[in-house]
Order: C-alpha cells, then sequence, then structure tokens
C-alpha cells in the first residue's frame, strides 16, 4: 500500500471519529447521540491500528461496542419518556467555557510537547503482539489483573444481588 | 510446514497490485468475500434452505422456475428489487435506513480474516479469532438501531430479545472458542489450520487429535446457533409471538439485506468452527503408503474446496436442526446460556488447560 493510500486513510478516520463525537455533544437527541457514538469507538479502533496496536484495537471494539455502547442503548430504550425530555445542548457560559476550553488544551499540548517522544521507535515489533500481552498480564501485571477482576466480580454479585426476584419481600405486600 | 512457504501467497500478491496510484488489488480482495456471500446465500442460502425444509417435511419444495425450481431464487431476487421500499411515517427515518446496513457490514467484516484456502485470507491479523468474534458487535447495534427505528412493538422485542441473546451467549462461545486458541497456542486463522495439517489427515484436527476438544466444540455449535438466531433459538424472529420481530416493517432490498446478514453469519461461525476444531482448509483424507491422498488433495484450491464444504455441512445441519426442534422459551433460553453451557465452558477451559500442559 503507498503512503498517499494509508494518508487518505487515516484522516478519513480521523474526520469519522471527530465528527461524530461532535455530534454525541450537540445532537439534541439521545438516541442518535448513543448512535453516534458508534462510529466515534470505531474510529478510535482504527486509529489504534494505525498505532499498529491490533490488540487493543480488537478490545476497544469488543469492550465499547459490544459491552458499554449496547448497554447505553438498553439504558436509554428502557427509560420512559426518554424522546420527550429535551436536551439541553446550548452555550450557556460563554467567557469561562472558553478560558476553560483554552487552559485544558494549553495544558496538553504542554505536557505532549515536554513529555511526549514524536520519533517512531526504532525497535520493531517480532513475532506475536498477544503472545507477549499474555505473558505480561501474567507475569509483570499480574496484581493489576488480578484486582481489575476482583472488582468486576464484586460489580457481578452487586448486579445479580439488586436484580434479583425477592422472594420474602413480595409474600409481603 | 510445507504449507509455510506458500501462505497467503495469492492474497499478498493481489493486495500489492495497484493500477496507478489506485490500490485496485485492495478492492478486489474486499470484494471476493461480498461475491461469495451473495452467490451463496442466492444459491446454496435460499434455494437450499427451502429445498432442504421442504424434503424434511415430506414435500418437493419449489419445483416450477426453472428444472427442480433452480430459478426460483433469482425470480424471488427480481421480485424484491421491483418492491417498493416503504418507511412508516412514524419510523424513525435515520435509524430505520441505518440499521440494515451496520447490521450487513459488521456480518461482512468478519470475512476478513476467513480464510479462503491457504493461499488466499483477507488479512492475517494475528488476533484473527479475537476480531472475527468481537467484530459481532456491530451486528448488534444494526439489530438495535433497525428494532427501535421501526417504532413498532414487536421490532423493538424482536430486537431487544436479540441482543439479549447475542450478548449472553458470547460468553460460552469466546470461552469455547477460548480452549481452541490454548491447543493451537494461536490466534492467527492461518495457523489454525497449519497446526492441524498433516500426512494423517483428519487425525490431526482437534476434535479428533485431543480428548476434550468435543466439549468446546458442542458448545460453541450451539452457541453459534443463538448468535445468529437460528432456530431452536429464534424467539428474536418468533412468527408466533412477534411476526418477524426486527424486520417487521422493512421490505425490498433492506429485507435482503437482513437475509444477506443471516447466511454470512451463518456462514462465518460454520467457518470458525471448521476453522479451530475442525482443520479449516487441511484436507481430511490420510496418506495411506504410497497412496498419497492428502498430498494429492492439498494446496490452493482444494483448500477453498474444503472450508466451503465444511462450511456447507454445518449450514446443512443448522438447517436440518431448524426445520427439526422446536423454539425455546426466553427463560429456557437463558437457563441453557447462564446455567449449562457456561458452566461447562468453564469446565472445558480448565480440561483442555491441563491437557495443554501434561499431554
Amino acid at each position: 500500500m503507498n503512503q498517499l493510500t494509508i494518508s487518505i486513510i487515516f484522516y478519513v478516520f480521523a474526520a469519522v471519529t471527530v465528527l461524530s463525537a461532535a455530534f454525541v455533544v450537540f445532537s439534541k437527541n439521545v438516541i442518535y447521540s448513543a448512535f453516534a457514538l458508534l462510529f466515534t469507538f470505531f474510529g478510535v479502533a482504527a486509529l489504534y491500528v494505525f498505532l499498529s496496536a491490533d490488540f487493543i484495537a480488537v478490545t476497544q471494539v469488543v469492550v465499547y461496542v459490544g459491552g458499554i455502547l449496547v448497554l447505553l442503548l438498553f439504558g436509554v430504550m428502557f427509560t420512559n419518556t426518554i424522546m420527550q425530555t429535551e436536551l439541553k445542548a446550548d452555550v450557556l457560559h460563554v467567557v469561562p467555557g472558553t478560558i476553560l476550553l483554552l487552559l485544558m488544551i494549553a495544558g496538553m499540548l504542554y505536557t505532549f510537547y515536554t513529555t511526549g517522544d514524536w520519533m517512531p521507535g526504532q525497535a520493531q515489533l517480532q513475532g506475536s503482539v498477544v503472545q507477549r500481552v499474555g505473558f505480561e498480564t501474567m507475569s509483570r501485571f499480574m496484581l493489576p489483573f488480578e484486582m481489575a477482576s476482583i472488582v468486576l466480580l464484586v460489580a457481578l454479585l452487586g448486579a445479580a444481588f439488586l436484580a434479583r426476584y425477592d422472594k420474602a419481600h413480595k409474600n409481603e405486600h | 510446514m510445507s504449507h509455510a512457504s506458500s501462505l497467503n501467497s495469492w492474497s499478498d500478491a493481489l493486495s500489492g497490485f495497484n493500477l496507478g496510484w489506485f490500490p485496485l488489488g485492495l478492492v478486489i480482495v474486499a470484494a471476493i468475500p461480498l461475491v461469495f456471500i451473495a452467490l451463496y446465500a442466492l444459491t446454496y442460502g435460499v434455494y437450499g434452505e427451502r429445498k432442504i425444509s421442504a424434503f424434511m417435511q415430506d414435500r418437493l419444495g419449489p419445483m416450477e422456475v426453472g428444472p427442480w425450481g433452480l430459478l426460483q431464487t433469482l425470480a424471488d431476487i427480481l421480485k424484491l428489487l421491483q418492491k417498493e421500499d416503504i418507511v412508516p411515517n412514524a419510523a424513525d427515518k435515520f435509524l430505520f435506513v441505518i440499521g440494515p446496513l451496520v447490521m450487513f457490514v459488521g456480518s461482512f467484516l468478519a470475512f476478513v480474516v476467513l480464510p479462503f484456502g491457504p493461499a488466499f485470507i483477507g488479512a492475517d491479523l494475528n488476533v484473527g479469532l479475537f476480531y472475527a468474534v468481537g467484530i459481532v458487535a456491530l451486528e448488534v447495534v444494526g439489530i438495535l438501531a433497525s428494532g427501535w427505528g421501526s417504532n413498532n412493538k414487536w421490532a423493538l422485542y424482536g430486537a431487544v430479545r436479540s441482543v439479549a441473546q447475542i450478548v449472553s451467549y458470547e460468553i460460552p462461545a469466546s470461552i469455547a472458542l477460548l480452549c481452541g486458541a490454548m491447543m493451537a497456542g494461536t490466534l492467527s486463522m492461518q495457523q489454525f489450520c497449519v497446526a492441524q495439517s498433516g500426512p494423517l489427515g483428519l487425525l490431526h484436527w482437534y476434535l479428533f487429535s485431543n480428548p476434550i476438544a468435543w466439549l468446546p466444540f458442542i458448545i460453541y455449535f450451539i452457541s453459534s446457533l443463538a448468535e445468529t438466531n437460528r432456530a431452536p433459538f429464534d424467539i428474536p424472529e418468533a412468527e408466533s409471538e412477534l411476526v418477524a420481530g426486527f424486520f417487521t416493517e422493512y421490505t425490498g432490498m433492506k429485507f435482503a439485506m437482513f437475509f444477506l446478514a443471516e447466511y454470512g453469519s451463518m456462514f462465518m461461525v460454520s467457518g470458525i468452527i471448521s476453522i479451530v476444531f475442525l482443520g479449516g482448509w487441511a484436507s481430511p483424507l490420510p496418506n495411506i503408503g504410497s497412496l498419497a491422498l492428502n498430498d494429492m488433495t492439498s494446496g490452493p484450491a482444494w483448500g477453498a474446496f474444503w472450508i466451503i464444504m465444511k462450511g456447507f455441512f454445518f449450514i446443512f445441519v443448522q438447517m436440518w436442526l431448524r426445520w427439526t426442534l422446536p423454539r425455546l422459551r426466553v427463560d429456557q433460553l437463558m437457563y441453557l446460556c447462564w446455567k449449562v453451557l457456561t458452566p461447562f465452558a468453564f469446565i472445558a477451559f480448565v480440561l483442555t488447560a491441563v491437557w495443554e500442559i501434561y499431554k
């Protein structure tokens, strides 16, 4: 693939990501916002591919599109009177908002320019990335991995407890 | 491995083909699975399903158009093309239109990592299997978009049922596939096939060479039926309760898109199960002494033949089950997923790990 094609594909995905993210923020319809998130998540996954992070890209699709977005859509669809609610997408405080925005952009740019290494790494990736991810997860990052799984397990138990059919409570009524 | 030198040679050569600055080869690589889905859904999918259902019920099936009704599906396509494209007044126009498109793209994207033989694959990703399982998420969003966009209670119920079912059955399906990944030690679809090809033919396949593989094989097969909304798990489109589920309001080509997507994912899950447990494009015939049957039936063209035949076999089994088994109730469906398949998938996972360590 020549350089021009790669650049074109990159800019298409970058545009999709930014435009759909803007749509999520500015849309007055919750459902449209939720569906526009699909394109944002997908664009971000594509940008990961451009960084040679295939595994992260697929994980992004599985976790964000398959998990979080579907959960969000379910939540939105099962909420009563969701379509009647008018969302506020107007600009309310122009001056403080602009100052905050500029400060944030300045902070991010400062961090990028002082800490970021903009040169591409010399070391080329050898072999399967998945294998490396597996080894690192099971050795150096064992503790964070286990912590995350315990947090998820607790969340699962909590959800199951809340959603449980309460037999004793039902008999009282 | 004798295949390693020629692995992906056709698709690599094709994707490097540029017409001036325009990467024509890349477009052709992407178009091949699309043409394949369209042709197979037209011939084997629709015609095969009607004929198989007819034979199961002691009927003849379509017989009028062409010899043995062979041209019936062509006539159906012509009819669908001419139908009026109705968008209901009360529907959400944007979501209604985008739903079938997103769903079809989701089912088509998985074909990127499906190897059509040792020399051809869209992209030999090192996360191939993970990608094929994960990209189904897009289909789920398409179903929700069309169900909500139709503004119809049957459509919304069908979409919600379908999504609940797909999201739940992804868990036993993924764990069962993880057992296969442990056996092969890779996630690349081509390496799965390479690891299972050899002079002894089908004895190299994990289903026959590994004493535990039958358990994840069965778990994945059952879960894949639910993920493609096929009977006995077709409550999202249960005719007796929901008219037609999430595609109740659709007509013409949009309706056909749902069928293309369904047949596309049917072939995809059949392809995944053949690759992970049945050797993919590896030939089933063994070398018997000087009669080198395996060497004779291996190669790029034979590989394509074997993987498509294996896929068609599983699609036949899916159709066979559809016309044999009654559909499950919603609670039975969830019971089967969470209390039967998921625990057994975990057992299979642990057993496979133990076998892989101590074999």
